[in-house]
């Protein structure tokens, strides 16, 4: 890479080289295969070139090997495109389980985003290097799609669901993200900057920073203002202590785990998946709750821990 | 065929009738049921949303010289590439090969007087037109920002621009591509000459036949899904739009379950006129007919099973993810075999560089470029980063410009001569074939870096350390837009001054160069009889045939 004129994005998560050695194989085969026409058509342009009107050239039109060769080679080379493709794809998707989770909210035409700690930004994301981190990101409007070039991470932002990314950066520095989906208006002004810093660094700037409650505490809050304890924390409703990540048995006899889009759509539309042994009286939530609550909410529940067994009455 | 050498004058247009001087006026015109009069009516429409789509690739590209933006307004840069696309795509690029060349050719390949519904081929085009003029006023009145794939909710609940006129012309205009589609397949089904069995058809029916396949199963599903974008718009009827309970990720399936297949209409008509050109500039039977054939009707039906590599990083499952990867990459294979069979073509050939060979040769390297390019994004842990960045931008474009578009110039060179009965000044069209070459890969290669380093699309701005490459490519995207001016100039030219052409000026094979040029209404004054092979050049093996040629020397 010859600097000025960089060929690929900064390498600058765990994933980034594994990417690109597989963009650089891609490119190998491309490129030879391209050569290797390029040439052939040039060599037999020249070669056979009309040298008069008259010309009657042997009609040669079936040999069987060779459509044999071109077609099985191609179909060894995409085979092997295919099974480094998608093994890296299944490994760079996978989140390690000891990631730190920040929250990601994309709303025309701006990224929000909020850490564990309770800590707020916006259009900027500061995170210490060497951790994984995981995004958990839903949109309040259209879709949007959260890009960082240097970490060769990507994903829609989509309203009415969570998605997830993760990445762990192995240099410190500021990098570059985008809204990669067309989402209106001012769909290019949707870029940031990912700030990777030494870990103690990281610290001094989480403890200067100016904080609310943390995610978790603000969502004990909501528990109480929203009136959820009279019923969930009564016995009238489930419990949430150990709820999440654990199997729900519904009154439809199906089971579904306890994620953040089941909780999400118990809050939004709670007649949808009705816990075995509980009634259907809980209201709707739509509109009295921004997207921010909810996740507040889905992170103290998930504050409470994972319990062994599973929620509904078998 | 020594007589073919005997130079005879050809006799002047107007001492004989053809379709072009058999009545004239304006009805005679609009109300014509003759395909090839219909072909015309088509050629001037798409002619002239290609040079209004053109412009506003124009505008996007100059605005795109300065980071903060040279030119115009964000909001105003949306609306351009909306319109950029919508018109390239649904009013230039589907109905090019098939409506202009497909239909003057279609009949006259197979030795049939016309389609098999002319009154319907007629309607197919004030269809389109409706459909045309709705876009137009779109345009017009303020102009629409949804991107030309119209993706919910943002279209359906947060864009207060002609959306709804936008999307009706599309979906108007669809139903012309239908019923055109329809018209070929009962045309080759029904009205082959006797003796034109489905194996000594020119390839380019077969590719036709294809794509018409696509165009009568794949069009429905996007009215469809026009439709309940604009039913949701108007009266707020949950579909897609999560906050009235839709799912935004379902109009993204039902899209591209169309317009990947779509993709296909785009490239399979240009293929056909490939097979077309590099045989009769070579002077060669295809090599490999029926793998060229057989590869055609595979690409149409894979390309219905492909719709969800657009949506890799939409959020679908990990395994739909790795079908759809398999799927993609298995287009690669039937698309190798094309050119190769193409590139084999000529091994031993006699290999003219007409202009329209030109054209064909650009086509096969530009294809290759971009199917080569599709590899990256087929493949899923690369396309996870190049996803919804210029990568994309500039493979699709290879394909479809390097592609479709040199294919359509190429065939319009190649049959222009029996279109007009006159010929065009060949050291121009040669010079242009260069230009739009050069132009091309300097506007387009340099996005592919951009792509990498991680530019998105539909950016009307962008930060200063993509500027090089950008200006790279809007340096290209000039030489580009004067290349495309030039046959303009030239074939406008020849309809009145061009040389007279004769019926065969290129010596190929095919029924329709064994008519005058221009043709009789009626095509043909008896039903030609089939009994060769497609491009039946004579074989230079044959030991007559040698001592032939060198006789008539």
């Amino acid at each position: 890479m010859w600097h000025g004129f960089p060929l690929r994005p900064d390498q600058a998560s765990t994933i980034a080289r594994g990417v690109d050695h597989l963009y650089y194989f891609l490119t190998a085969v491309d490129l030879s295969f391209t050569v290797l026409i390029f040439l052939t058509i040039f060599y037999f342009a020249v070669k056979y070139r009309r040298r008069s009107k008259d010309e009657r050239p042997p009609q040669i039109s079936e040999y069987l090997p060779v459509e044999v060769i071109w077609t099985v080679i191609p179909l060894f080379l995409v085979v092997a495109m295919y099974l480094w493709g998608s093994s890296l794809y299944i490994r760079n998707s996978r989140p390690p389980t000891a990631a730190t989770e920040v929250f990601v909210i994309g709303k025309q035409w701006m990224w929000h985003l909020q850490h564990p700690e309770g800590v707020r930004e916006i259009n900027e994301l500061h995170v210490p290097v060497g951790r994984p981190i995981k995004l958990t990101m839903t949109s309040d409007d259209v879709i949007h799609d959260f890009f960082i070039p240097a970490f060769r991470v990507k994903k829609d932002v989509v309203p009415g669901r969570y998605s997830s990314i993760w990445f762990e950066a192995t240099k410190t520095g500021r990098y570059h993200f985008f809204c990669a989906q067309y989402c209106g208006a001012y769909h290019s002004h949707m870029t940031g900057w990912v700030i990777v810093m030494d870990p103690v660094e990281y610290q001094h700037w989480l403890s200067g920073a100016v904080k609310g409650e943390s995610m978790a505490a603000s969502g004990a809050q909501l528990y109480q203002q929203f009136g959820c304890i009279s019923c969930h924390g009564t016995g009238k409703g489930p419990p949430f202590a150990g709820l999440y990540g654990k199997p729900v048995l519904l009154n439809d006899g199906q089971t579904v785990t306890a994620d953040d889009d089941y909780l999400r759509e118990s809050i939004l539309d709670p007649s949808a998946k009705i816990v075995n042994g509980y009634t259907a009286i809980m209201p709707t939530f739509r509109g009295q709750i921004t997207e921010e609550q909810l996740l507040q909410i889905i992170a103290y529940i998930k504050s409470l821990g994972t319990a062994e067994g599973s929620l509904g009455k078998p | 065929m020594s007589t073919a050498t005997v130079e005879v004058p050809p006799a002047p247009l107007e001492s004989r009738v053809h379709y072009l001087n058999k009545s004239y006026g304006v009805k005679a015109w609009l109300l014509t049921t003759d395909h090839k009069r219909i072909a015309l009516l088509y050629l001037a429409s798409i002619t002239f949303f290609f040079f209004i789509g053109g412009a506003a690739a124009v505008l996007m590209r100059l605005n795109l010289i300065e980071p903060t933006g040279a030119l115009v307004e964000p909001a105003t840069y949306n609306k351009l590439f909306t319109m950029h696309g919508i018109i390239m795509v649904f009013f230039f690029l589907i109905p090019s090969i098939p409506a202009v060349l497909g239909n003057f050719l279609v009949p006259m390949m197979i030795g049939a007087r016309d389609v098999a519904f002319p009154r319907l081929n007629l309607l197919s085009w004030y269809v389109f037109m409706t459909g045309g003029l709705m876009v137009l006023y779109a345009v017009i009145s303020g102009g629409v920002d949804t991107g030309w794939t119209f993706y919910t909710p943002l279209s359906t609940a947060y864009l207060n621009t002609h959306v709804m006129s936008a999307a009706l012309g599309v979906f108007v205009a669809g139903f012309s591509s239908i019923l055109t589609g329809l018209n070929f397949v009962v045309t080759i089904h029904k009205m082959r000459a006797p003796g034109m069995t489905w194996f000594k058809m020119p390839l380019f029916l077969w590719s036709i036949y294809a794509t018409s396949i696509i165009q009568i199963l794949g069009t429905p599903v996007l009215a469809i899904t026009l439709g309940l974008v604009a039913v949701e718009r108007a009266f707020h009827v949950g579909i897609f739009d999560p906050a009235v309970g839709g799912d935004p990720v379902l109009f993204q399936h039902l899209f591209w379950f169309y317009s990947h297949p779509a993709v296909y209409i785009m490239i399979l008509p240009s293929m056909g006129v490939i097979s077309e050109l590099v045989t009769a500039f070579s002077k060669k039977r295809i090599f490999g007919y029926s793998f060229v054939a057989f590869s055609s009707v595979a690409i149409a039906v894979i390309s219905f099973l492909v719709w969800g590599h657009h949506m890799f990083v939409s959020g679908q499952s990990v395994y739909a993810g790795l079908v759809f990867s398999a799927l993609s990459f298995a287009v690669a294979i039937p698309s190798a075999i094309k050119v190769f069979n193409w590139t084999a073509t000529l091994y031993k050939g006699s290999v003219s560089y007409d202009a329209p060979m030109l054209y064909a040769l650009g086509f096969i390297g530009l294809f290759t470029m971009g199917g080569l390019t599709g590899l990256f994004l087929a493949t899923l842990a690369v396309d996870v980063h190049v996803h919804d960045t210029y990568f994309v931008i500039a493979h699709f474009h290879y394909i479809m410009v390097g592609g479709a578009v040199m294919g359509y110039l190429g065939g319009i060179h190649f049959w222009w001569p029996k279109i007009t009965g006159r010929l065009y000044p060949d050291g121009w069209a040669r010079f242009a074939a260069l230009v739009i070459f050069v132009g091309f890969n300097l506007t387009f290669f340099p996005q592919y870096m951009l792509g990498y380093l991680g530019m998105p699309r539909r950016y009307a701005v962008y930060p200063p350390e993509f500027q090089v490459l950008n200006v790279m490519s809007s340096a290209g995207a000039s030489i580009l837009g004067i290349g495309y001016l030039i046959p303009l100039v030239y074939l406008v030219w020849s309809m009145r001054y061009g040389p007279v052409a004769g019926p065969n000026p290129w010596g190929a094979k095919g029924l329709e160069w064994k008519t005058p040029s221009p043709p009789p209404t009626e095509n043909f004054e008896e039903t030609p009889v089939v009994t060769e092979e497609a491009y039946a050049y004579p074989d230079g093996r044959q030991a007559g045939a040698l001592i032939e040629a060198k006789e008539s020397q």
